[in-house]
């Protein structure tokens, strides 16, 4: 580039500042975690690990932490099926309505997650008559995980072509066998990174768990909003924020990690 | 032979077999349920609630959006989430491009597969921790007032902020891919050419990245137009359109009207992604 070291340097700082910014905010929430102070004014007053402990006692963050747990596992089990049969499908086949169908797969995370929620909402209590529960928000979580998934192994897929596959039927194995010594094989760590990154996902999702999980239950996310503006619970609140930061951007960290061709990133 | 293998051999001769098998059960899931469910969405909006019985009256009616239209406050409302919308983009613009240009122009390889781990990680954190962070740090004794001498307080100014931090790794991505594909030639020609920084940025990058602006836009646009959550955190007593969706389905119990509201970020969002097609901006999401 023949830009000027001058815009180089000026670039840069905007970089540094930029990428401070973005972290500076779930540092103060680590900090306040431990921090002695309940007003959480700043700068900190002194550490404490009295918060962790009281949250780790505290029943409805554990309940919390479980139905977000099954939930999240629950839909992601769900997501790797789905997201892995489109992906085969739209990778490997060409047919009437193929856009339609990718269209499909990320207008759930595509429109606003308050129509996304209203409308799963509707669908359940007014047309189908179900009463909210735990297996109504695992189906809304399943539905906007699959697109995830079906990332990450259309990517796989599109990156391996079909090569190995075609030689392995040559040399005589059939279409299952082919599948469980070839094809899978090349798409674990896919699948692995899809998985983590649709937990997090599940993990994180507060609008669309509102209006499809059933009254007295509770995800971590629900149990902070519930909890937020009740002054003698903020302590409580910064262990479970702080939790939720490591719960979710670990996975996250590792699923980029894992896959080199996750470059689209982003919601889509 | 085995069943396996016989059951393998029937279906290689039937690839139409196995594509059907394949997308059944996606289509099933997402066609019949989530296509199914918007529909029933977009119905529901034309049907209204019993004022005595609070039960949803199955009978067609152009009340919802009469009533949509009509009344001051939901005009005012959506303008003032029109408005958050269009500032929040702004500001992500001006904040992602500069940090785009150097990651894809200026970093190393490696440097630049860590940047873009270290813009996209924190974007799974959690919304609501975010948002939260940002009422702490904003609040009257918070590092905002600390660092600044002052705080803007809990209004729009603060939705704004708080929206633009989180909207911003979307921004940044589609921003980073675009000029990662712009190629350096055309930068040193401009450079040859006399023009200088600013000039070659106005008349070379700045028209050849537009379309990866306008696809980072469909996110800040369209994840503004559906909060309501950093409004109730943030925001003070300002409401945006997603309060009045929340608001209709929790404490007023009218799901008909909830869905009429919910129909406006739909339509500009459908609207707004008529305009930019042109710009080839969808195909750089």
């Amino acid at each position: 580039m023949m830009l000027s070291k001058k815009t180089k340097y000026v670039l840069l700082a905007a970089l540094v500042l930029g990428l401070a910014v973005i972290y500076v905010p779930l540092l103060v929430v680590l900090l306040n975690s431990v921090n002695a102070d309940t007003t959480f004014g700043w700068p900190p007053s002194g550490f404490t690990l009295e918060w962790w402990r009281r949250a780790a006692e505290n029943e409805g963050v554990l309940r919390a932490l479980v139905t977000s747990l099954e939930a999240g596992l629950a839909a992601t089990a769900i997501a790797l099926v789905l997201g892995m049969m489109a992906a085969f499908a739209l990778q490997r086949y060409r047919f009437f309505g193929k856009d339609t169908v990718s269209l499909l797969i990320i207008l759930p995370i595509a429109l606003p997650g308050i129509v996304t929620g209203i409308a799963l909402n509707n669908a359940f209590r007014t047309i189908l008559g179900i009463d909210l529960g735990l297996f109504t928000a695992i189906i809304a979580h399943a539905t906007f995980c699959v697109v995830v998934v079906f990332n990450n192994v259309v990517a796989r897929l599109r990156r391996l072509g079909g090569n190995l596959e075609e030689a392995s039927m040559d040399l005589g194995a059939d279409g299952i066998t082919t599948f469980r010594l070839v094809t899978f094989p090349m798409l674990r760590s896919a699948l692995l990174a899809g998985g983590l990154l649709a937990f997090a996902l599940s993990f994180d999702e507060i609008i669309v768990t509102t209006f499809t999980l059933g009254a007295g239950l509770q995800t971590l996310p629900i149990w902070i909003l519930d909890n937020l503006f009740r002054p003698n619970q903020a302590p409580v609140v910064n262990v479970v924020a702080a939790v939720l930061i490591v719960v979710s951007t670990v996975p996250v960290y590792l699923a980029q990690r894992l896959s080199g061709d996750t470059a689209s990133g982003g919601r889509l | 032979m085995s069943i396996a293998a016989s059951v393998s051999g029937f279906l290689y001769r039937k690839p139409r077999l196995r594509l059907g098998m394949l997308l059944s059960a996606p289509l099933l899931w997402l066609g019949l349920a989530y296509l199914g469910a918007l529909a029933a969405l977009f119905v529901t909006a034309f049907w209204h609630t019993d004022t005595f019985t609070g039960q949803v009256v199955t009978e067609w009616s152009l009340d919802n959006f009469t009533t949509l239209f009509t009344d001051g406050v939901y005009r005012t409302i959506t303008l003032r989430t029109l408005g958050i919308a269009v500032a929040v983009t702004v500001v992500d613009a001006v904040i992602a491009f500069p940090m785009a240009f150097y990651m894809a122009k200026f970093a190393s390889p490696r440097a630049q597969r860590v940047l873009v781990i270290a813009v996209m990680t924190p974007l799974w954190a959690s919304y609501l921790v975010k948002a939260y962070s940002w009422r702490i740090m904003l609040s009257g004794n918070g590092l905002v007032g600390w660092l600044f001498g002052a705080t803007p307080g809990y209004g729009l100014a603060a939705t704004v902020i708080t929206l633009s931090y989180l909207w911003l790794p979307y921004m940044i991505l589609p921003i980073y891919a675009g000029l990662d594909r712009l190629p350096d030639s055309l930068v040193e020609a401009s450079g040859d050419l006399g023009a200088r920084s600013w000039r070659t940025f106005r008349s070379v990058v700045l028209p050849l990245t537009f379309p990866a602006i306008v696809a980072g836009s469909i996110f800040t646009f369209s994840l503004t137009l559906g909060d309501y959550i950093t409004v109730k955190i943030v925001g003070g007593a300002n409401q945006m359109l997603g309060n009045v969706v929340y608001d209709n389905i929790g404490a007023a119990n009218n799901l008909p009207f909830a869905a009429t509201v919910a129909t406006v970020p739909v339509v500009i969002m459908l609207v707004y992604l008529a305009a930019v097609r042109r710009t080839g901006a969808l195909d750089n999401l």
